[in-house]
């Protein structure tokens, strides 16, 4: 079937852009760039149609890359159907988002480097989810992160873009830790990384032999999950991200990338189902940060970083299902996210590009006469992630909530209540940028189709693909959850209730927002400010380590220790050098006089020596 | 040989002489004087060499010395052949004041 058609296009793109790109003209590169992704696209649909209903998981082998000792690592590709819905994903949306990036990126410097970057990223993001054991999953992982870095820090004149794409890079370094010490101990207890080999072992395994070894792993593997997906505590590089220019935030940093620790969870499912603390641990970890992200998003006011809390609060759901058992409704959720979060990007984008790079809110207002396609684009995208009945989102985020009541009510309510609030931000974003006066000073102008056609499919995506009835898919794979009409619409209906309210708020009241502000001052300006998390584990973490790294590492080891060492040795020997300068003073008969005091010493010593024995 | 001289007569004597040259190469400044004093040290080591040879009924000492007889004549030619191109260039004969080629 030629599984590594898939992600080789992107790669010959990538090679083709990023090696000759600077002489091509924009057609060209956009050939390369847009048709590799194409290709890939239509191989995808080739295969999948081809490999039919998958029932098993479809391997293929292509070489071993590490063998040493019983370590035997292949290079194997595999679909199943868990892999189907990411691939479609990720080169679905993948391809409408390079598209959209024709006309967003069209008068920018470095045009080919950006296409040259995003197509490395298919490639590393397909070998991702192609792979069929952990180190060629950490392989892509780790690729994305690299591409991740290079997008973020795209405007790299920008101090501020590289400064977040360092710490983005940085903070997904911890992740990756625990996720590398993971495939460790993973290959350490079962003598392979393969999946399939894995996790049949992990499903052999009695419970008290499992508990203790399976929740280590599956713990650590967490860690590198909330380094790549956002999640507390880790999660304070995404929003920093938005520095790379829009179509990267919608690709990488809300449709694909960032649900790799998702799908790896989803992927792991055998091993965490064996864990129930680690399980535990994921689910509240989801729900924290759901709730925790979707207050911030309440009073951002940068339209980007709106969308990129509520990215991380739409992984917490995520998370919230895969950690109640779940995994097939949060593998939906990844999928509608996919659609509907990239489709807010977009809409911000051409926004912005319509406002000539304005990014805040409150410079916008009353946009709709001037962009109608992206302001009901947008208003799709806004419906769907709220929960509206028979929306995307209303299917896949109900999924998840009544799984979260099957497991613990609580988890559900407080779902529920992050349901509202996201509703509330993200229709705030809609009516502070779309109704009401103008309030800046470009000139606003509705975007190419290049850019707007991309936005009509996906709203039509995040309308109805709700409909792609992904848990009844997955259903094989994992266990079918239980369903329950009266919770989901009750959930559906607090969404609802928070867009009425964000109407109130910025529509129907305009003075309504400050006065509360003003009344509960305090709450709003430590919201306002993220929580000061950012500058929190600037004073305990980053700070000390700098400090420390100074005082200790530079200053003791570095400068104090080895520079000391080297210094104090050549020091050292000049000194002694000086002495013995004085011995050499090209006189002959000196020279001479010393050999014959040297041989009376030595000769006495012998005599010494001898007479004593 | 109940009546031969003993071995450490030669020893004693060659010490002396082995003195006298490190002496005079230390401590005199004419080149020439240098030169033969390091011609006497040679020929102490002759001395030696012949006594133990004597001493131990061996030949070697014997053709050692010799050797140092050829190399000690072919290291006479080649030195005064030096000394007497440096007096030519330098017109002097006191080792201290040949120094151009200290650092």
């Amino acid at each position: 079937m030629s599984l590594w058609l898939i992600p080789i296009f992107p790669l010959l793109g990538f090679l083709v852009n990023g090696l000759f790109g600077r002489r091509f003209s924009k057609g060209l590169v956009n050939l390369f760039a847009i048709g590799s992704v194409a290709l890939s696209f239509l191989w995808v649909v080739k295969t999948l149609l081809a490999l039919g209903p998958m029932e098993t998981k479809y391997v293929e082998h292509y070489y071993t890359w590490i063998q040493s000792g019983v370590l035997n690592i292949g290079v194997d590709f595999a679909v199943d159907r868990l892999t189907a819905v990411m691939l479609m994903v990720v080169t679905g949306v993948g391809l409408l988002i390079h598209i959209y990036a024709i006309g967003y990126m069209h008068d920018d410097d470095g045009y080919y480097r950006f296409f040259s970057y995003l197509n490395l990223f298919m490639f590393f993001m397909l070998v991702l989810v192609l792979a069929q054991n952990f180190l060629l999953l950490f392989v892509g992982w780790e690729g994305v992160g690299l591409c991740s870095y290079l997008l973020i820090g795209f405007y790299f004149l920008e101090g501020f873009a590289t400064t977040a794409g360092n710490k983005a890079f940085i903070v997904n370094r911890i992740g990756d830790f625990g996720f590398s010490l993971a495939i460790f101990l993973i290959f350490r207890q079962f003598g392979s990384l393969d999946f399939t080999k894995v996790f049949d072992a992990a499903k052999g395994m009695p419970v008290e032999a499992s508990a203790g070894i399976l929740t280590t792993i599956t713990l650590l593997l967490l860690v590198g999950a909330t380094g790549k997906s956002a999640q507390i505590p880790l999660y304070v590089w995404l929003p920093d991200a938005m520095a790379g220019p829009t179509p990267v935030s919608a690709l990488i940093h809300a449709a694909t990338m960032v649900t790799a620790g998702v799908y790896m969870t989803a992927r792991s499912a055998a091993l965490f189902t064996k864990a129930p603390i680690s399980m535990d641990t994921v689910a509240v970890i989801g729900l924290a940060t759901a709730f925790f992200a979707a207050t911030i998003g309440l009073a951002q006011t940068d339209i980007k970083k709106v969308f990129a809390y509520s990215t991380v609060s739409q992984l917490g759901y995520m998370f919230l299902g895969v950690g109640v058992g779940a995994f097939s409704a949060g593998i939906f959720h990844l999928m509608t996210h996919a659609f509907f979060k990239a489709l807010l990007f977009l809409g911000a984008g051409a926004v912005i590009h319509g406002l000539h790079g304005e990014q805040d809110l409150q410079q916008m207002g009353g946009l709709f006469k001037h962009m109608r396609i992206t302001a009901i684009t947008l208003l799709c995208a806004s419906a769907a992630i709220s929960g509206v009945p028979f929306l995307s989102g209303f299917f896949s985020k109900d999924a998840i909530l009544v799984a979260a009541y099957a497991r613990a009510p609580w988890m559900y309510w407080i779902g529920v209540l992050t349901a509202g609030m996201t509703a509330f931000y993200v229709f705030r974003a809609w009516f502070l940028a779309f109704t009401g006066e103008y309030r800046g000073h470009a000139h606003p102008h509705e975007s190419p189709l290049v850019m707007t056609g991309p936005l009509m499919i996906l709203a039509v995506l995040s309308l109805f693909g709700g409909f792609i009835n992904v848990p009844h898919w997955l259903e094989p794979m994992f266990a079918e959850k239980p369903e329950n009409q009266l919770l989901a619409l009750l959930s559906a209906g607090v969404g609802v209730a928070g867009i009425l309210i964000s109407y109130v708020f910025y529509v129907a009241k305009p003075g309504l927002p400050d006065s509360f502000a003003n009344s509960v001052k305090g709450l709003y300006t430590l919201v306002y400010n993220k929580y000061f998390i950012d500058e929190v584990y600037d004073a305990t973490v980053v700070q000390p380590l700098v400090k420390g790294s100074r005082a200790i590492l530079w200053r003791g080891a570095d400068a104090g220790l080895i520079d000391g060492a080297v210094n104090g040795i050549g020091t050292w020997s000049r000194d002694i050098g000086g002495v013995l300068r004085r011995l050499q003073s090209g006189n002959i008969r000196s020279y001479a006089a010393w050999v014959v005091l040297g041989s009376v010493v030595l000769l006495l010593a012998i005599g010494f020596a001898g007479g004593l024995k | 040989m109940p009546n031969s001289v003993p071995i450490s007569w030669y020893l004693i004597l060659s010490a002396i002489l082995f003195g006298l040259g490190a002496a005079g190469f230390i401590f005199r400044r004419n080149i020439i004087t240098v030169f033969m004093s390091i011609e006497l040290m040679l020929n102490v080591m002759n001395v030696r060499f012949t006594a133990f040879s004597y001493s131990f009924k061996q030949v070697d000492g014997h053709i050692f010395s010799f050797f140092v007889m050829v190399v000690a004549a072919a290291e006479a030619a080649v030195g005064l052949a030096i000394i007497l191109t440096v007096f030519k260039n330098r017109a002097t004969l006191m080792v201290d004041e040949i120094s151009s080629m200290k650092y």
